[in-house]
């Protein structure tokens, strides 16, 4: 047992303290996960962790993105555990923005209240939560009347022709596709076309969170129906058709103009964050909020969803000056 | 090593004789490979498909700024997976300076200390074993809960997820190292003993060295698992997205399955190619980490018959 065989006998153990050390130095950092701030008065820097409705990362990532362009020192990282996950993780007082596709619940909200934190709900854009069908769908339009026969909890319909007052007649099966349970936005049409949130037949193809699976499976088949946000709609135009929907003042079909003036009724939604008082004490994080309501229109089209009006972004700038 | 190759060849070259002289047998033989390679190439056919269509989908895309950029959502078209890459890296080699020495270790107490007449020993090696049938997302709750909140309060950093994944391989690297281990001839500790070895140097200097190819694919395997991990982290914080390099005991981390997860999802098509590219950048940091093992486990063969 010489020296050199020793020595080459410890090689692997060298080599991964090595590592171990070369990595440990690339954890040095100055500003820790709820440190930073700001250095002085001109730049920002620290931490900005958002987190939630994997819907709305999309506009955060954007938002994110276009702040740190103008403010390299912040680092902005945005999570998606969905809505459900991203509240329980707020109240937890583990991020500082909480993004949500539907309003908070109320057990959500007395969690955060259970744990002191504060928070405020500021609408960062809109959405038009989108019903497809398969293109050679003859159906262009239907009630909310009977959206309810089709997807309510009791439903047990199974064919287009079995729909009530139907614009046309379509003899096929009835396919439906439909998000996970725990989606905000399977929570929003349950509340919207169901009247109670989270109630839904069972017996449809839960796509999870995969909305493209949706799109996949309306495409290829004739009595197919999805709905899904506004987004995954403008990227399948030549694939699925939106059907319009008849709220009692006629058809309205999805889009810009009809989600602004609120005429695209009950499936207009604004999608929102949720920064919470902690949060907002740095400076970085209310720098990044006001950024994101006050440029909603570029960061909407840059993540394919629709901007909010003024009014909606007033209100949102206003409600931010009532906390912290 | 000679003696038991020439066994195994003369063993083989008994069997070849034996089925040549019995013609079912023959037939039995040769419907019994066929049935095995046609098993083979469902699975070499599965991995080719899905390369091939991963690559036609990322063709366009592949150039370094996979590498150097990070991802985007306003300039899909430069977006890379930087962070990604360097997270994955990372938290890969933590978890292999994890599970390297506690696997190991906990291998060498099961097979060469252990009483398996104590039923507390019995107790742990049946718990080794379902323990490596628990569903991946278990262990993340198991990070969550105690790594990243809880008794260790690490928080949402890669350490957490390194700790969580190792967690979620070491029954592998056990099990492993335990068959290598055991393939180590008796004859061999007998003899070291013999010459007035003590226990432990038997074990580090005759035992461990020849397990060392055994416990290297153990540990390729526990690694190759670990690295395609998504939901585990996604509970313990791996961020989906992350435009700035990652740091050991920083939050604010991504690895290369939940960003390629995550750009899939989207509903711009743009997205969809760069997820297929990231699969491939993944099958090159899986290939190239598994080429060095394999190259360290041929090292260490080698000087072992030298």
């Amino acid at each position: 047992m010489d020296l050199k065989v020793q020595s080459k006998r410890i090689l692997p153990v060298a080599v991964t303290g090595l590592l171990a050390a070369s990595l440990a130095a690339c954890g040095n950092s100055d500003d820790d996960e709820n440190g930073g701030g700001s250095n002085g008065g001109g730049e920002l820097s620290g931490s900005v962790v958002a987190d939630g409705s994997s819907t709305v990362a999309p506009l955060g990532e954007a938002a994110a993105e276009l702040f740190m362009t103008e403010n390299p020192g912040v680092q902005v990282t945005v999570g998606t555990s969905g809505t459900g996950g991203g509240f329980e993780k707020f109240c937890a007082g583990e991020t500082d923005i909480s993004e949500a596709s539907r309003d908070i619940k109320d057990e959500e909200a007395q969690a955060c209240a259970d744990a002191g934190i504060e928070f405020v709900q500021l609408g960062v854009a809109n959405d038009a939560l989108t019903v497809m069908a398969n293109q050679d769908n003859p159906v262009d339009c239907l009630t909310v009347e009977q959206l309810q026969q089709i997807w309510g909890p009791d439903s047990t319909l199974s064919n287009w022709s079995e729909i009530e007052g139907l614009d046309a007649d379509f003899d096929e099966e009835l396919d439906l596709y439909g998000p996970g349970t725990d989606s905000g936005t399977f929570d929003f049409f349950t509340e919207a076309i169901n009247g109670e949130g989270g109630v839904q037949r069972t017996d449809y193809n839960n796509i999870g969170e995969d909305d493209n699976s949706g799109i996949l499976g309306v495409e290829g088949s004739a009595g197919g129906l999805f709905y899904s946000g506004y987004s995954y709609y403008l990227e399948n135009q030549d694939r699925v058709k939106a059907i319009e929907i008849d709220n009692g003042d006629g058809c309205v079909a999805p889009a810009e103009e009809t989600v602004q003036d609120g005429s695209y009724a009950p499936l207009g939604r604004q999608l929102y964050i949720f920064p919470s008082d902690q949060g907002l004490e740095k400076e970085q994080v209310r720098a990044f909020v006001e950024y994101f309501v006050s440029n909603s229109g570029e960061v909407a089209e840059a993540a394919g969803f629709i901007g909010l009006t003024e009014d909606q972004e007033a209100e949102a700038l206003e409600s931010l000056d009532s906390i912290g | 090593m000679k003696s038991p190759n020439l066994a195994a060849s003369g063993a083989a070259a008994a069997t070849e004789r034996g089925l040549l002289s019995n013609g079912r047998g023959k037939t039995v033989g040769t419907l019994f490979a066929s049935l095995l390679f046609f098993g083979l190439s469902v699975a070499m056919l599965g991995l080719a498909w899905l390369l091939v269509w991963s690559f036609l989908r990322a063709q366009g895309r592949l150039s370094w700024d996979l590498f150097t950029n990070p991802p985007s959502t306003l300039d899909i078209e430069s977006a890379g997976f930087r962070p990604a890459i360097l997270g994955t890296l990372m938290v890969m080699a933590f978890v292999f300076v994890v599970i390297v020495p506690l696997g190991v270790g906990a291998a060498i107490y099961l097979e060469e200390y252990a009483d398996r007449n104590r039923w507390y020993n019995r107790f742990i090696e049946l718990n080794i074993q379902n323990l490596a049938g628990v569903p991946a997302v278990v262990f993340g709750i198991l990070g969550l809960a105690f790594i990243a909140r809880g008794p260790f309060g690490l928080g949402f950093i890669p350490l957490t997820a390194s700790l969580t994944l190792a967690l979620l391989v070491l029954p592998t690297v056990i099990l492993a190292t335990r068959e290598a281990i055991r393939a180590v001839p008796d004859s061999i500790r007998q003899g070291s003993l013999a010459l007035g070895a003590t226990k432990w140097q038997t074990i580090s200097r005759q035992v461990l060295p020849v397990s060392i190819p055994g416990i290297t694919t153990g540990v390729i395997l526990a690694v190759s698992r670990a690295i395609g991990e998504a939901a585990p982290l996604l509970l313990v914080g791996a961020t989906t997205f992350v435009v700035f390099d990652p740091e050991l005991f920083n939050s604010g981390y991504t690895v290369l399955p939940v960003q390629i997860y995550q750009y899939a999802t989207r509903a711009q098509p743009e997205f969809h190619d760069l997820a297929a590219a990231g699969v491939v950048i993944m099958l090159i940091v899986l290939l190239t980490m598994n080429g060095f093992a394999i190259w360290l486990r041929n090292h260490f063969d080698k000087k072992r018959v030298g």
